[in-house]
């Protein structure tokens, strides 16, 4: 592709419009994306439900792209909603808790390498980063209710911030072990230590299994997700933190939520499943030249992992009732952390052994 | 003790978990049994209590007699009657308004009627679009049983052994 | 005016500004935000010092952590700001004076004879695989390692303090063993008795055997 003319048209401030373009590449396909998760949502608890699903909003007419409008439809619902600020609400805070919901899910997305030299900024903390801007999306829910002045709200809010809390030390323990196996906090190099003759079985979550299966559920804590959706509630606290808000506000929490999960199936993928590596990239099909094509790394197979990572996010939903608020704390602090501590432990002496492969 | 060690296996290694999510798996292949409204109904009862209607003899003699039983035994008030002697010395209604707003459809009326005037039909597409529309007063109800009366008396035909 | 120094005044700017909001701001949850808004611009000041490491464990720990909790007190708290001010103007005179100490000490370390500007220079610039994490890694665990163990010790210590001074059992609080209520099984709780279906000699007598039949409490499946 031959940008120079684009260069030349904008002169010193291509650096920056390039940029830009990029950003908008990423965060535009992102958001359809995210649209699309509430459709298929709906479809696969419809279905596990002995449902079909929201089958009738379609485009042109045709009945059978039942319900593929539907994500459209619901957006135009909700853009054309009042957006209604209670009267005892601090005006400010509770227009910018929903920014501060998104900001974080959308700026993560920086660092994610989606291909091999695919990346919008390439820097060497990728992981802390990821981390440290993750760990921000709860001012989103802390502010929003607060600043809403229902008591309903405030304790969702309050109830979030503890479990979020709770739960970033189990991911964050979770994540050393990656960086240990990886030695690296850059998450395309991540991705290469895990290169290997034997296909999926040099990814990661062989020997952090445990910690796969913690940061899995740890990341299904952080968004809010079913079954550790107390901040929510809605048999218990109505709608937790975001029951004062409409229209379009309460949709910018929905896309944050949404937003959220794929980022932690991503992280997910990158991390303990091989991101863009083949699971069938063992050293015998490179020799075959028509099953070549199976071994090769793209786009195409980190995007397959998210979307089986996102279905395990639903398939919780569809499947597990709500946890008690104590229980979740009990199993945060007494079970994930000492899991995770336990088997950093492990992994390091494992590592100084000869046994260790990777 | 081997109960409590084997539970706490099953809940460490998330066993029990995984058990529930294969059952959500299954059903999720499972034949759905969503009825899609418009374009399928589903079967309905001879005894299916919808809107009201007002029926006739063969004669064209509309049957009500205005006795007035089943404005007494609504449970919700819904039925107004007002009646008057009619030129050839029988007791007719003037008014008959059922308001649907306030029905429960428990059918009593149908019960308490000694002519099987007042019955339920099987309609249940009516729709009213502006205040008012849902009070059916005695010409419309006569009207949906002049309209309707072959099913309605096929229904009390089936009903009427079990009676 | 280069970019990174417009950057650097902008970040700058927001910091002073929420640092001097954080205490004259009215509402204390407004302070803890403000201080969350120094926090962030602090990093981004260091993330031009190129010490990217610093600045996301900045954000990590007090913005993602430290300040949550901070906020969550803060936010339970119904804490009346201008009643606590009505004597701030007589601790004024001994702030003041505490702060130009340390504005003179400061002032003291930053012009002495033996630390001059001229003598900071930039750092060179980096190798191509040069990662500040790694070296602040090595620094740590190699030169470092006993302060640095000093260090967690401490804090360890105080943790234990903490949960210690503050940890007290009461004698009526109730506890639930999650553990046992899952493994609690339906065999352990419910005793299912068959009992034949019996007929009452007494109403057979003089009605039919089918109706006895469906006026048998068990027949009928009455509780």
């Amino acid at each position: 592709m031959d940008l120079t003319i684009f260069e030349r048209f904008f002169g010193p401030t291509w650096p920056a419009v390039w940029t830009l373009a990029k950003i908008v590449a990423i965060v535009v396909p992102l958001l359809a994306c995210v649209a699309y998760l509430t459709l298929w949502e709906r479809k696969v608890i419809g279905w596990m439900q002995v449902r079909r699903g929201p089958n009738r909003v379609t485009f042109f007419g045709l009945r059978w792209l039942g319900g593929l409008a539907q994500p459209i439809a619901d957006a135009f619902k909700l853009l054309l909603k009042e957006i209604i600020i209670p009267s005892g609400a601090n005006r400010f805070l509770f227009v910018l808790a929903p920014v501060m919901a998104i900001m974080p899910a959308l700026a993560a997305w920086a660092v994610i390498p989606f291909a091999p030299e695919l990346v919008l900024a390439d820097i060497d903390a990728g992981l802390l980063y990821v981390l440290a801007i993750t760990s921000m999306g709860v001012y989103g829910i802390i502010i929003a209710g607060w600043a809403s002045n229902s008591k309903y709200a405030f304790l969702g809010a309050m109830r979030s911030a503890a479990q979020i809390i709770s739960y970033e030390i189990a991911m964050g323990f979770a994540l050393v072990g990656v960086l240990m196996a990886a030695q690296s906090l850059n998450l395309g190099d991540i991705v290469v230590s895990q290169v290997g003759r034997y296909g999926f079985l040099s990814w990661f979550f062989i020997p952090l299994f445990p910690l796969f299966l913690v940061y899995l559920i740890a990341g299904v804590a952080e968004t809010n997700r079913l079954p550790f959706d107390v901040a929510e509630g809605e048999s218990e606290i109505v709608a937790g933190f975001h029951v004062e808000y409409s229209g379009m506000t309460f949709a910018i929490f929905f896309l944050a939520e949404y937003a959220n999960m794929i980022l932690v199936s991503t992280l997910c993928s990158i991390m303990f499943l091989g991101g863009w590596l083949s699971p069938f990239a063992f050293s015998a099909l490179n020799d075959i030249a028509f099953a070549r094509w199976l071994a090769a790394p793209g786009f195409h197979w980190l995007a397959a992992k998210i979307f089986v990572v996102v279905f395990f996010f639903l398939w919780f939903r569809a499947t597990f009732p709500r946890y008690r608020y104590d229980q979740l704390m009990r199993l945060g602090w007494k079970v994930f952390i000492p899991i995770t501590l336990i088997w950093i432990f492990v992994l390091a002496v494992w590592m100084m052994t000869p046994l260790w492969p990777w | 003790m081997i109960k409590r060690i084997s539970g706490f296996f099953n809940t460490f290694l998330l066993i029990e978990l995984v058990r529930g999510m294969v059952l959500t798996g299954r059903h999720l292949f499972a034949k759905k049994i969503t009825i899609q409204y418009p374009e399928e109904k589903t079967p309905q009862s001879p005894r299916f209590r919808g809107l009201h209607a007002l029926r006739r003899y063969p004669n064209g003699e509309e049957r009500c007699i205005a006795c007035k039983l089943c404005e007494a035994v609504c449970p919700a008030l819904a039925i107004t009657i007002e009646s008057e002697q009619r030129d050839d010395g029988t007791r007719r209604t003037t008014r008959y308004d059922i308001d649907l707003t306030k029905c429960i459809f428990c059918g009593l009326c149908e019960e308490s009627c000694p002519v099987d005037s007042i019955v339920e039909t099987r309609i249940l597409e009516y729709h009213g679009e502006k205040r008012g529309d849902l009070i059916y007063t005695k010409p419309m109800l006569l009207a949906i049983g002049d309209l309707y009366e072959q099913q309605i008396a096929r229904d009390r035909a089936a009903d009427a052994p079990y009676r | 005016m280069t970019f990174q120094q417009f950057v650097f005044y902008v970040l700058a700017g927001i910091l002073l500004f929420a640092a001097l909001r954080v205490i004259t701001a009215r509402n204390p949850v407004h302070c803890a935000l403000f201080l969350v808004l120094a926090f962030v611009s602090c990093a981004g000041l260091w993330l031009l010092l190129e010490a990217e490491f610093l600045a996301i464990a900045l954000v990590l720990v007090y913005v993602g952590a430290v300040m949550v909790l901070f906020v969550f007190v803060v936010m339970m708290l119904d804490i009346n700001l201008s009643r606590m001010r009505t004597g701030m103007f007589s601790y004024l005179p001994l702030g003041l004076a505490v702060a130009l100490l340390m504005v003179l000490e400061m002032g003291l370390v930053l012009w002495s004879h033996n630390v001059e500007l001229a003598d900071m220079l930039p750092p060179a610039a980096p190798a191509a695989d040069y990662s500040n994490t790694r070296e602040l890694g090595r620094l740590l665990y190699t030169e470092y390692v006993y302060p640095l163990e000093i260090a967690a010790v401490i804090l360890l210590v105080a943790i234990i303090a903490a949960v210690a001074l503050t940890l007290r059992r009461r004698k009526n609080t109730r506890y639930q063993d999650p553990t046992l209520q899952v493994s609690v099984r339906r065999e352990d709780r419910v005793r299912l008795v068959s009992m034949p279906p019996v007929r009452r000699e007494t109403e057979g007598a003089n009605t039919a055997p089918g109706v006895s039949a469906a006026a048998d409490p068990q027949a009928r499946g009455a509780p």
